[in-house]
Formats: structure tokens, sequence, C-alpha cells
């Protein structure tokens, strides 16, 4: 537990640092929705009816009107892509980080296995996922209380089930190509996150792009689809979890024998 | 025992060569200089031991064990200091010391305090603040505060001031004395001569030799100086003919009898046959092998 320890006091600033940017926005959105709701009710018709504008986020399938409309889909810009940024940046750093800086040696001549390295390093990464979506979910509750909406339940935590999902599965997709860089790919994982989050705004917008939602995972995580059909798609998730393990997959398999240049 | 131990011990990276064939024996108590010029394959050796780098061929045990298969358990009994020491940004000194210590299970605090006194190393800086000479300090307590049975040092002294290095020395010739094997890589052969009793040299990724300081000294070569003449005799075993001012001066590794004979008929005024250095017989082994390569690649 000495590495995961370390790697957590490591993170403590930018765990802080984003859950405090994120948590202040979703905070600051759900306190100005009394205000949007009263035009709220005028505007959602128009909303739905922006043809692929909505559809590309998903405004065309909930009311925009409804609190968990609101929140399903601002949550998902703001909570989905701000926590796929910063999950596939703890995902990208975990491994190529210490070759990067030159840490890997001290560490891998110390009579620890790579297989724990890796167990701890990973362990590290989900755990901070875990604190700044718990965080989160907690400004975003007590947020809703202040305004007097109380958000439905089921949703709700379907809402954050899903989103913390697709973290995990963003930063273990990323940990896994960490351990095929000598070299920090910040680049690369805030790429891959953004790329994820356009794919599922294309398959949104032509349906022959529909299968787009096997790979990304702003698929399952599509907050106006869970309001709508109250579950998340069971294939899609499937996919991403099946795409997270292969990541993790890949990380053992090429990390317990990799050179450290 | 054999604290080191390596048969063929071969590493390529792609079609770059690292090092090749090396067989190595250092045995449990040595003090063992592991010389050559950058670039030689000193620290792929190393690296290799401590199981950064898979061999490409080989094998090497450390106290028996197999350094691929055992790998945990050989690290718990080394201290090792790499060349160019990087900690965690932001760390200070006595955390890294102390993460280093925890990644062993062990609390090496008084020991550390010890070490940090001698080589006046300020456990409340931060690591990034240190100089190259702080850094390798912050390297050495790691590397010892344990107590290691073997201590693998690549290039330790770069960096750290004349004073500095005689107290580390010092520190490596206790641990020395009480029973711990020494494996340390440098480039400067004075100092390995100096402190080392067993040396190994490596050039080009091929070990060279490995032998005593003492006996790598006995060479039959011997340094020649000779006024009166401007041209060496033609003789087999002549190297490194120089000349300086009205002397020439020459390696000979042959026998004495055929050189005096050469030499009667020259008008000589004067003549010096000394023992070379054991830096000359060196920089005489890494020239072989250069001319050696200039041979093949010509």
């Amino acid at each position: 537990m000495t590495i995961l320890k370390a790697e957590l006091r490591r993170g403590a600033k930018a765990l802080i640092l984003w859950t405090a940017v994120i948590g202040f926005l979703l905070g600051i959105c759900i306190l100005i929705y009394p205000e949007m709701e009263s035009q709220m009710n005028e505007i959602s018709g128009m909303f739905s009816e922006m043809g692929s504008f909505s559809a590309a986020f998903g405004m065309d399938r909930v009311n925009f009107g409804e609190f968990m409309g609101f929140f399903a889909v601002e949550c998902g810009n703001v909570l989905g892509l701000g926590g796929a940024l910063f999950g596939a940046l703890l995902g990208i750093g975990a491994l190529a980080g210490e070759e990067k800086e030159g840490t890997a040696e001290f560490l891998l001549t110390h009579p620890v296995s790579r297989r724990s390295v890796l167990l701890q390093k990973l362990g590290a990464v989900l755990l901070q996922i875990l604190i700044l979506n718990g965080a989160v979910l907690g400004i975003s509750l007590v947020s809703a209380l202040l305004v007097g909406e109380a958000p439905e339940g089921k949703t709700f935590v379907l809402l954050f089930l899903a989103y913390l999902i697709l973290q995990m599965e963003i930063a273990s997709i990323c940990f896994g190509i960490s351990a095929f860089l000598s070299r920090g790919g910040q680049g690369l994982g805030l790429g891959i996150a953004a790329l994820a989050y356009f794919l599922n705004i294309i398959a949104n917008l032509t349906e022959d792009a529909g299968f787009l939602k096997y790979i990304t995972p702003f698929g399952y995580a599509e907050g106006a689809d869970i309001v709508a059909e109250g579950s998340l798609n069971s294939g899609y998730l499937a996919a991403g979890i099946a795409l997270a393990l292969l990541g993790i997959g890949a990380a053992f398999v090429w990390y317990q024998r990799k050179d450290i240049a | 025992m054999n604290a080191i131990r390596t048969c063929s011990l071969t590493k390529y990276y792609g079609k770059a060569r690292g090092i090749i064939d090396i067989d190595l024996a250092v045995e449990e108590g040595d003090f063992f200089g592991f010389i050559g010029p950058n670039g030689a394959g000193k620290s792929t050796t190393i690296r290799t031991l401590l199981g950064l780098i898979a061999p490409t061929g080989g094998r090497a045990e450390i106290f028996g064990r197999d350094i691929r298969s055992r790998r945990e358990e050989i690290l718990a009994d080394i201290g090792y200091m790499p060349s160019e020491a990087s900690f965690y940004h932001g760390m200070k000194v006595g955390e890294v010391i102390r993460y280093s210590a925890r990644l062993r299970g062990r609390d090496c605090g008084e020991e550390a305090g010890r070490l940090c006194e001698r080589l006046e190393l300020d456990q409340e800086k931060k690591v990034n603040q240190l100089s190259l000479g702080n850094r390798k300090k912050v390297s050495i307590v790691c590397a010892l505060q344990h107590n290691p049975r073997l201590c693998i040092l690549d290039e330790p002294t770069s960096g750290l001031d004349p004073l500095m290095q005689r107290e580390f020395y010092a520190i490596l010739t206790e641990r020395n004395a009480k029973g711990s094997t020494i494996f340390l890589s440098s480039h400067v052969l004075s100092e390995v001569q100096r402190h080392c009793r067993k040396a190994g040299v490596i050039r080009g990724g091929r070990l060279l030799v490995s032998d005593t300081i003492d006996r790598l000294g006995q060479t039959h070569t011997k340094r020649v100086t000779v006024r009166g003449i401007s041209h060496a005799p033609a003789l087999d075993g002549i190297k490194d003919v120089k000349a300086a001012g009205d002397a020439l001066t020459f390696l000979y590794s042959g026998s004495p009898d055929v050189l005096l004979k050469a030499l009667a008929a020259a008008p000589l005024t004067d003549i010096n046959i000394v023992e070379p250095d054991l830096e000359e017989i060196f920089l005489h082994f890494y020239r072989e092998e250069d001319e050696a390569h200039d041979d093949s690649e010509s």
C-alpha cells in the first residue's frame, strides 16, 4: 500500500483542483436553474427543435424545462467531459509519468514486483476518480436542495454511476496506453477524452454512425437517454467495460516485461 | 559464494549493441570496480542485473538467485545508486529517504540520519532544489540506509566534490569491511585503482578482462623511452609510439632480449624502461579494441 498512499499524496493537489472546478461549475449551473426554468418553458420548445444541434446534445429527447432533464444534459457536459479529461490525465500519467521524470528507475529498483506497482497505481487512479465523483455528487445534491429541487433518486444515481464508469473506462484505456509510453502522454490522453466525447456527438447526429456508441463511453453515459429510459444501455456498457478491461490487461501484460529506459 | 555471476549475458536494443557475452564473477565481499568509457555497456550490465531491462541472451545470478525469476528477493539485498538520480518533484529529501525505506518495508531512520550527517545532507530541502552533488547524496543514503548485502553503484562519484568523494569511499570501505559486497562502475581509472581490489574492463559491450587490480597491473608490457633515434625499432609488440621533444616513447610487450639487441646498434644517448601505470595499460586495452574495430570497418 506504500505506493498507493504515495500516489494519492502526490495527486492530492490536482484532485482538489479538479474536484473544485468541476464541483463549482456543476453547482453554479444548478444554482442558476430556477432562473433558467422560468424562461425554459419558452425556449425548451426551441431547444428541442434545433434539429441536429439538439440531437447532438440529446436535447431532443429530454424536457429541458424539468430539473432532471436540465441536469442530465448539463451534468453530462460538465462532469462527463471534465471527469473524462481528469481520468485521462490520471491514467496516461500513471506509468509513463514515472519514466518521463526518471523516477521509474528509483521505484523499480526497490523490492516491489511490477505487478504490485501496477495494482497500486491503478488502485490510486480509480480511487481518485471515486473521490472526485463522490465530492461532486455531494456538491450537486446540496446545490439542488438549495434551489428547492429534489433530484429523482434512481435517475440521479444512474447518471452519476454512468459518469463514474465512463471516467474509469477512459482512465483504464489511458492506463493501458501509458504502459507503452516512455514519455508523458498528456496530449494523447486529453485527445482520447475529447475524441470519445465528439464520437458520441457524431453518433447522435446520424444513425449511420450509431455503432460509435459502442466505442465511446459517452454512449452509455448519455444523460438524455438515461433520463428517458431509466436505465443504462447494457450493450454500450458491456462494450465499455470490455474496453476498460482490455486497457488494464494490456498494461499488465506489457509493463511486466517492459525495458525501463 | 558469488555475489554476481553472469554467463554470456547479452543485451541488444533492437539491432543496437548493448552488451555481448559478458561473463563476470564478483565474489561476496569483493570491492569491485567496473571500468569502461562512456557507452561501453556499464549501465546496461547494471540495469540488466537489476531487472530494469531484460537480457536478450545468457543469464545472470545474484547470490545464486536467477535475476529474472527472483527479482524482488534479489532487490531486497541490493542497494542501488543510479548514475543520474531523479526523484519525485516536490518531495523533501527526508521524504524521499523514508519512502525508499518504506518500499523496503523497513525503518532505517537511524542509519539514514547518520549517513545524512556524514554527507552533510539537509533532509528538509526539496529534492528539486538540489544540486547534482546533493542529489547524488540522496541516492547514496537511499542505497545504503538499509545496510544491503550488495551495493551496486553506477558512476557514484561524478558530481561529488573531492572531500565528499573521500567520505563516500570511507563509508564504502567500512561497509565492505563488515561484509558488504561493493560493485561500482566508473570511467575514472585512478579512482578504481585507489579503492577497489578487483576490476573488470568493459569496452564496446564486451568484457575485456577481469582480475585483481594488482594482477591487472602486471602485464609484461613496459614503457620504453629512448633518446638519440627518431624511429622505433621494427619489432612485434611495439605500440603507442610517441615522439616527445627529442625523446621517443613506446609500449613494448615482447622479450627484453629482442628489444635490447635491436637497440644495441642504435646511437642511443639515454634509455628508460619502466612499468606503465594502470591508466596506460587500460588505454592500451581500449586502443587495441579501437584498432580491431577500425580494421573490421575498413
